[in-house]
């Protein structure tokens, strides 16, 4: 096993099935994001987010869900150090005119942290304030779920907050965009990476891969900015 | 009339592998358009023994693009501005009058320069003497159809075998990867029932000759498919990818 994750196509399984797994936990976090868009005062959301907090399944997976992402930054940081390596530091003088490879393939690193630089900041605003320091904002408010009243964390307020400043709110836009063009690329190169690809479902990972990419970066940026354009008191 | 070319040539020149090499400007005239880019190399190099110079050193063996020694880096391309071709089949009517052309070699850690254009290739060698191969127990000559192949197989199979390892993968890849040449070797025996048997080994063997000569890791960008002037599909490293991971899952 351990000679299957040294070599080059293990340390790509490693890239394409965290990758898989993350683009997973995008649907899943986009799916209770959208929940913000019900005009119910938050009530929905909040809702949706005390499941989150307390399911049993969601507390197991969180380690992994932090896992998934340590996997996939740490390899790809070593793959692409490899790759300069093998490369060379050999320019070529007349430069790469090869014309039909995408920007974003060629770019998936930079793209990256990029959104590894969002994440820092996501994590800060709310992540960190839910577990760890509390805030005033998150006050317990009563909720009806499925007609029990039950006592919730008003995490609807913190990220109403958070959303009424416009820096933040251009920030997470310009990083839903990045988001999207990184998995422009990544969406059908983790099908490829663990060997799940050939010239027709190519064409059917591209596609599905690009509508998933803007449905899911645009998704996110859209929530911000609806919020911070409608949803203001 | 035959229409000719006045070209201006920016040509790596380097002594040996560990000399430092520069851009040498040459000038070339009445160049017909019908002539190849190797005939123009040519033109060049008996102009430079005339004048008492030493002669560009670039590789070149069949000149009809299926031997895979040409290898030249022309205008930011591997073999040249045309698709699907060597560098040995590109015309000169591919080029305008009064055009600079600049020639280099291979880029890659994997090929170190030898000399001038020609690059250090036998890193493909050693991939291929790592299993590239069946091991074949000569007997009689089958019957024809003794063993049914399915024409899509059959076509895939000839497909990668196409694969004349010239290496203009490597030099396209921003990664240099040899991923693409090393799915063809692999593909073109494991889509046939005489591949079939030996197969796994093949996969992991030559995967980890590959590593070990210090090509980089494939990440699907697609650039080595674009140049490959046999136009070798991606679908072939997926397929490398499948063949060894479900060897080493096994073992």
């Amino acid at each position: 096993m351990s000679s299957l994750l040294c070599s080059s196509i293990g340390k790509k399984l490693l890239m394409g099935l965290s990758g898989l797994f993350l683009m997973i936990f995008l649907l899943v976090h986009l799916g209770v994001n959208a929940l913000l868009l019900v005009p119910d005062g938050g009530e929905l959301f909040n809702a949706g987010a005390h499941f989150m907090a307390t399911n049993p399944a969601v507390k197991i997976m969180e380690p992994i869900l932090g896992l998934g992402f340590l996997v996939h930054i740490v390899y790809g940081v070593v793959l692409t150090l490899q790759n300069r390596k093998a490369r060379g530091s050999a320019q070529y003088a007349s430069g790469k005119k090869t014309k039909g490879v995408t920007w974003a393939s060629q770019n998936m690193l930079v793209l990256g942290i990029t959104i590894l630089a969002f994440l820092v900041l996501h994590i800060a605003h709310f992540w960190v304030k839910m577990k760890v320091t509390g805030s005033d904002l998150l006050e317990h408010v009563t909720i009806n779920i499925g007609g029990v009243p039950t006592e919730v964390e008003n995490a609807y307020a913190l990220v109403n907050a958070t959303f009424s400043e416009l820096w933040i709110v251009l920030v997470y836009v310009v990083a839903g965009i990045g988001l999207a063009i990184h998995l422009s690329h990544g969406f059908w190169s983790s099908f490829q990476s663990i060997g799940f690809s050939n010239n027709l479902w190519r064409k059917r990972l591209t596609t599905t891969g690009q509508v998933y990419a803007w449905f899911v970066g645009l998704g996110f940026a859209l929530i911000a900015l609806l919020q911070y354009l409608f949803f203001q008191a | 009339m035959e229409k000719t070319l006045n070209l201006t040539l920016k040509v790596w020149k380097q002594n040996g592998p560990r000399e430092k090499g520069r851009f040498e400007t040459y000038k070339v005239s009445n160049i017909s358009v019908d002539s190849s880019f190797l005939e123009m190399m040519d033109i060049l190099n008996e102009q430079l023994i005339n004048e008492g110079k030493e002669p560009v050193a670039f590789d070149h063996d069949c000149r009809e693009g299926i031997c895979g020694m040409c290898s030249l880096y022309i205008n930011g391309r591997p073999h040249g501005p045309d698709d699907d071709i060597t560098t040995c089949q590109l015309h000169m009517r591919k080029f305008k009058d009064g055009e600079t052309i600049i020639i280099e070699p291979w880029r890659s850690a994997g090929f170190p320069v030898i000399k001038d254009l020609i690059v250090d290739r036998t890193a493909f060698d050693k991939i291929i003497a790592a299993g590239g191969y069946v091991s074949v127990n000569t007997g009689g000559v089958p019957d024809a159809n003794a063993l049914p192949i399915p024409k899509p197989d059959a076509d895939e199979a000839m497909d990668a075998a196409s694969c004349i390892g010239c290496g203009a993968c490597v030099a396209a890849c921003k990664n240099g990867s040899a991923m693409l040449f090393v799915s063809a070797k692999v593909s073109q025996l494991a889509l046939l029932p005489q591949g079939r048997v030996e197969a796994a080994r093949r996969a992991k063997n030559m995967v980890a000759r590959m590593d070990e000569l210090g090509f980089g890791n494939c990440t699907n960008t697609g650039a080595c498919e674009v140049e490959c002037p046999k136009g070798i599909s991606l679908s072939n490293i997926s397929r490398l990818n499948r063949e060894f991971l479900t060897a080493k899952i096994k073992d």
